[in-house]
């Protein structure tokens, strides 16, 4: 992926607040970040980082507090978008470009439609087609794509297994030939079988189509595997972003060090030097001033209290949110 | 699979669970054997429908009846089979000697009883011991688990999901039990939290001696905490062996598919290899051996017989007389 070339998705200073009883919810907390064409972020983080809340707020199904998402136009022009601040009717538009695949392939069909209305549905609500019979044509090419068996247009979502059904959430998402694409933990509720077909199946689209892709997974041997680069989230801030080898070989924010560490290898005999992290995620309500990760940190200073560490490019292509990055680039990654 | 029968603690043999619905019979379990030394952890690893959590409820007695039948087979734990036992044995046994771990901490605890109590309940079910002994014994509990005393008097929903599995693990092993079932322990955990738990599990089973079966289907875990690793597929142990012997030497055309599916953290691939095929209906399974027809080795007597398992290396085992030829062990 170079560089040089004007990205697709530029999100700016992105922030998602949620009022709450107990005061504001930092959800998504000034995020910076650029995705190009044709490429797969990956955005790890745990539970309650933010990561699916910022996905939403990138395809506005939910409205940001501050910040932009700028988008570029439509095939030819230099121009942008921001996402955030275009009208309903313009949104109806962008929705053909941008597109999202949710988790749960359970919760996110309509029990009561049938494969073929649910693929069509899409396609119904933006009148794509005129007739009939055109619109049937493009239901049964969607389902050949994602690899639905033509047999199985008049099954209903609970007839069908997990795999089956995210092959539907993913033929609707690609119904109206869209450019880019959040796949929000597109894989975690299936067998690591089924997992296996359908990052394979997400891979294959990405190459015959030229997609752009967002892929949000809390788990990072799916994330590595599907990622050209990597954003790491903590407590609604991206605290790394480079890319995916660089980023596994040598991660450099002690965060990523601790989660990278954490993952069970499936291979006996692997003993790694594993960082066990106290405590549990603090609460992202009015978050104090500083770094995020402050109370879990093992290389904590006195500064890190004061001031928030800036997401800073400190090598072309790797951002790091930590006041010791260079340090630790310095002491090569990992000295814990 | 031989071992010192006075070194088993548990002993399954040819168990068969069925669940009896309108809709036909499902073969959650299907002639079952597994052998468990005493001290010993052993991974059951197999994907959603493969029958693990059934032999646990199995060996536990806990399977809802009706739809669950017990259709044969024994559960030897110490020598004796709780199958025969009538439920006031087994509420000896539950809790007391087998302990359970279950994969949702938000479900398994009372959300309207302290932890403490929460703690107390189980040592006063299976010790003669005053209310306040047992609170101070669940105090002592909870503080090896790493839950501080000023937390002692907090509900579950002040607890993080970390936090409250620390509390499962606490009622689980407040007893001393002998064996301890964790199903599927930190599945609901984060990766950094999971890493925290399982650490604080393998301590624990180590200062205790207690013998553990983990079900999982993280491939990944059973590598760090299991000495022992059997795979279910389909109601059925497919491969057992040691850890290190099956993990370096996976056999099972089933076991083979399923390490080639988990992407790998250290090398880059385009494609990850995929097993053709869905599980079978567990209402409808195959003849003979029930992977036959996802399974590129297989011969025409696949589909007649039932693979018995065959010894391939000192304690590693095979449910495929194909490989095992091939190996020049059959």
């Amino acid at each position: 992926m170079s560089e040089k070339s004007a990205p697709y998705i530029r999100v700016e200073n992105l922030k998602k607040y949620f009022h709450t009883k107990s005061g504001m919810l930092h959800a998504v907390d000034d995020v910076s970040f650029s995705v190009q064409k044709g490429e797969t972020l990956g955005l790890v983080g745990e539970s309650g980082c933010g990561k699916s809340t910022l996905g939403r707020c990138i395809i506005r199904l939910l409205e940001s507090t501050s910040g932009r998402v700028l988008i570029t136009d439509e095939k030819g022009t230099d121009g942008y978008t921001d996402i955030t601040k275009v009208s309903a009717s313009q949104m109806k538009e962008l929705r053909k470009r941008v597109q999202i695949v949710f988790q749960d392939p359970y919760s996110c069909l309509n029990p009561r439609l049938p494969v073929r209305e649910l693929i069509a549905e899409p396609l119904i609500v933006n009148r794509v087609f005129r007739d009939k019979a055109s619109m049937q044509r493009r239901v049964r090419e969607l389902m050949s794509i994602v690899g639905l068996a033509e047999r199985l247009e008049n099954s209903f979502p609970h007839e069908l297994d997990g795999g089956r059904r995210q092959r539907i959430g993913i033929a609707r998402s690609l119904a109206l030939d869209p450019e880019f694409i959040v796949l929000d933990e597109p894989v975690s509720a299936l067998d690591v079988c089924i997992q296996a077909q359908i990052l394979n199946l997400l891979n294959s689209l990405q190459k015959q189509f030229g997609y752009t892709y967002i892929f949000i997974s809390h788990n990072l041997s799916v994330v590595k595997h599907v990622s050209d680069r990597i954003a790491v989230m903590y407590l609604g801030k991206i605290v790394e972003l480079s890319d995916y080898k660089i980023l596994f070989k040598d991660p450099l924010h002690p965060y990523t060090q601790a989660l990278l560490s954490a993952i069970p290898i499936p291979k006996v005999g692997v003993r790694r030097d594993r960082i066990i992290l106290e405590g549990d995620v603090p609460s992202p309500i009015e978050p104090p001033e500083g770094c995020r990760f402050l109370g879990r940190c093992f290389y904590r200073q006195e500064r890190c209290g004061r001031e928030t560490p800036e997401l800073r490019e400190i090598e072309p292509g790797r951002f790091v949110a930590c006041h010791f990055a260079r340090e630790l680039v310095a002491q090569g990654g990992r000295t814990a | 699979m031989t071992m010192n029968a006075n070194d088993l603690l548990l002993d399954i043999r040819e168990l068969t669970i069925h669940y009896v619905t309108d809709n036909g019979t499902v073969h959650a379990v299907e002639g079952l054997n597994l052998e468990l030394g005493r001290g010993e952890t052993l991974g059951l690893v197999g994907e959603t429908g493969a029958g693990k959590t059934t032999t646990a409820l199995g060996i536990t007695r806990l399977l809802p009846v009706p739809p669950g039948v017990v259709r044969g087979g024994q559960i030897l734990f110490d020598g004796e089979d709780v199958l025969l036992k009538d439920e006031e044995e087994m509420r000896s046994i539950r809790g007391g000697k087998i302990a359970m771990i279950f994969q949702d901490p938000m479900t398994s605890l009372n959300p309207v009883m302290t932890v403490d109590k929460q703690v107390a309940e189980m040592i006063k079910l299976h010790r003669k011991v005053s209310e306040s002994e047992a609170l101070e014994q669940a105090a002592e509990m909870l503080d090896l688990v790493g839950i501080r005393r000023e937390r002692l008097r907090d509900y579950p929903h002040q607890f993080s999901g970390g936090m409250k599995q620390r509390v499962v693990i606490a009622i689980a092993l407040a007893c001393d039990p002998k064996l301890l079932i964790a199903d599927e322990p930190t599945t609901a955990l984060d990766v950094t939290i999971q890493a925290q738990v399982l650490e604080l599990m393998k301590n624990l089973k180590r200062q205790f001696g207690t013998s553990m079966i983990l079900i999982t289907h993280d491939l990944g875990i059973v590598a760090e905490t299991c000495d022992k690793v059997g795979i279910m597929y389909a109601g059925r142990l497919v491969e057992y062996g040691d850890t290190k012997s099956l993990y370096d030497n996976p056999n099972h055309p089933y076991t083979v598919g399923l390490f080639k599916s988990v992407p790998d953290l250290e090398e880059d691939c385009d494609e990850l290899s995929v097993i053709p095929g869905l599980m079978p209906d567990p209402m409808d399974l195959p003849s003979g051996c029930a992977f036959h027809p996802r399974c590129s080795h297989a011969e025409e007597a696949c589909s007649r017989e039932r693979p018995v398992m065959i010894e391939i290396e000192p304690g590693h085992f095979i449910a495929c007389p194909v490989r095992a030829r091939a190996l020049g062990k059959a």
